[in-house]
């Protein structure tokens, strides 16, 4: 274990030398270049045995990495909003393929306007791509996901975006604890791949055309992967923590054992809302927070059990979800109270789009909302934070 | 043409692949087919084997240079071997049961 200062993308480009793939097909973009970029000096140095492949576009990055998992390499890249957005057709393919491929992804708004800045509008957009998806609150979580990420798709064989806030997290330096490179080698293991275009005694075909009597049950499958994927995610955060001493969740529980009010969200903005629920509760409030580690699979149990007796909760979306009602996380997290018997009053807030800083009183603002709820006063069901009226 | 039983969602493959190589012989293209078949009529046909040439798919039946009918397993009723034909010795008729 040594200690080093990284910010998310030196941890995550990092990480992925430590993971030392195949192939590394990748194109750049604002703020994620820099991983690749890193990378690509490793790749020049020696220090992996990756094959890298300089691209002309996203949608080619993505297409070339999902040939060459269906060929049996163990493959990564890097993008952030538009380039992630320009993969989005071939990302519904790589699940369907059940190939095991790790994105590390910053999370940057999606135009437009064009702005290059935080906010989490790029991964809900692939929510229904069938891809994994984990979002770190910090440099540390982004390096130890990104490691975690990879063993987890290749033993539920489903891709993986691991993604951590354009700026505040993939430009800002935070200390981290960095794994021996025989230990990463070790946990992730030989690579493991459901079949190989390359296994000339196994010929296959991949990706043929399906028609109406078959798409249906193909999909199906699918989905099954998905279903089956959070006793695998939890098996590896398990022996994770159990070798190298960092704990994982699906979601965090931060002082919510006996909290009436809590909010939810994901992201670096759990940091500074766990500074203001340490304060609330310095005054004497019964607050708490729970953040969503794991965003798909969507961990309907974890989040049932963490919000099943709180009262009053704040879904804080960094997306806006476009749909005239209530952001992505929001409309997840109320379709999965909807049958408890006494069910949380919950409350929908859409904040800091566009890297639109978030402090303390932002959030505090939430906190406040709640209480309003909690005398009887009425108050809007889904409302925006930190925008000017 | 009976009802195979189509595989349920748990016998599949993973990931969709098909993994017997060679397996497009298994499919039918002929039950595409909608309506009309072709059929020669055996006097005027003078073995030019334009039909055979012409058939998009394998669907003409040739033994020792000579044209013996159709295999309907694999004709999707496109009509260009009657089209083609110099002598009109094959037509489409109807394949609707009277």
């Amino acid at each position: 274990m040594k200690i080093a200062a990284k910010t998310a993308n030196e941890a995550m480009a990092e990480a992925m030398r430590q993971i030392n793939p195949d192939v590394v097909a990748a194109y750049p973009i604002t703020p994620s270049t820099e991983i690749v970029q890193i990378f690509s000096q490793f790749v020049a140095d020696g220090e992996v045995d990756t094959e890298f492949v300089p691209v002309e576009s996203e949608h080619s990055a993505a297409s070339a990495c999902t040939g060459a998992a269906a060929a049996g390499a163990r493959v990564m890249t890097a993008t952030a909003s538009q380039g992630l957005a320009l993969m989005n057709e071939v990302l519904f393919v790589t699940p369907a393929l059940r190939l095991p491929l790790v994105i590390c992804a910053i999370n940057r708004t999606l135009s437009a306007p064009i702005n290059i800045h935080c906010d989490h509008s790029d991964t809900m957009d692939q929510r229904d791509t069938g891809w994994m998806q984990f979002y770190a609150e910090d440099s540390q979580e982004a390096y130890d996901m990104v490691i975690q990420a990879m063993k987890i798709a290749e033993e539920a064989f489903l891709p993986a975006i691991v993604s951590a806030d354009a700026f505040i997290l993939s430009h800002s330096l935070q200390r981290i604890d960095m794994l021996e490179d025989e230990d990463v080698q070790d946990f992730i293991g030989e690579h493991k791949t459901p079949y190989s275009l390359l296994d000339t005694k196994n010929p296959i075909t991949v990706g043929p055309l399906d028609l109406q009597d078959y798409f249906f049950e193909h999909k199906r499958s699918e989905a099954q992967a998905m279903k089956d994927a959070p006793p695998i995610v939890k098996k590896v955060f398990d022996e994770f923590g159990e070798r190298f001493g960092r704990e994982y969740s699906l979601v965090e529980e931060y002082r919510l054992d006996d909290a009436e009010k809590a909010i939810v969200l994901m992201g670096s903005t759990a940091g500074t809302a766990k500074e203001l629920v340490d304060d609330l509760r310095d005054e004497g409030e019964k607050v708490g927070l729970l953040k969503v580690r794991v965003f798909r699979p969507w961990p309907l149990e974890d989040v049932k059990n963490a919000l099943k007796d709180i009262k009053y909760v704040g879904v804080m979306d960094r997306a806006e979800g476009m749909s005239g009602f209530g952001s992505p996380l929001f409309t997840e997290i109320r379709s999965t109270l909807y049958e408890e018997g006494k069910k949380p009053d919950i409350y929908g807030y859409v904040y800091g789009l566009g890297g639109r800083d978030v402090k303390p009183e932002d959030i505090n603002e939430v906190f406040e909302d709640l209480k309003k709820a909690e005398s009887g006063k009425k108050t809007e069901r889904v409302k925006y934070i930190g925008v000017r009226e | 043409m009976a009802e195979e039983k189509k595989e349920g969602w748990k016998e599949l493959p993973i990931g969709a692949i098909i993994d017997e190589p060679g397996s497009s012989k298994k499919f039918k293209t002929g039950d595409w087919r909608e309506g009309k078949k072709p059929e020669v009529d055996e006097e005027k046909c003078i073995d030019c084997l334009f039909c055979w040439i012409f058939c998009p798919d394998s669907s003409v039946i040739v033994e020792d240079g000579k044209m013996k009918g159709f295999k309907l397993e694999y004709c999707k009723g496109c009509g260009i071997c009657a089209k083609q034909c110099p002598v009109d010795a094959i037509v489409m008729v109807s394949e609707e049961e009277e």
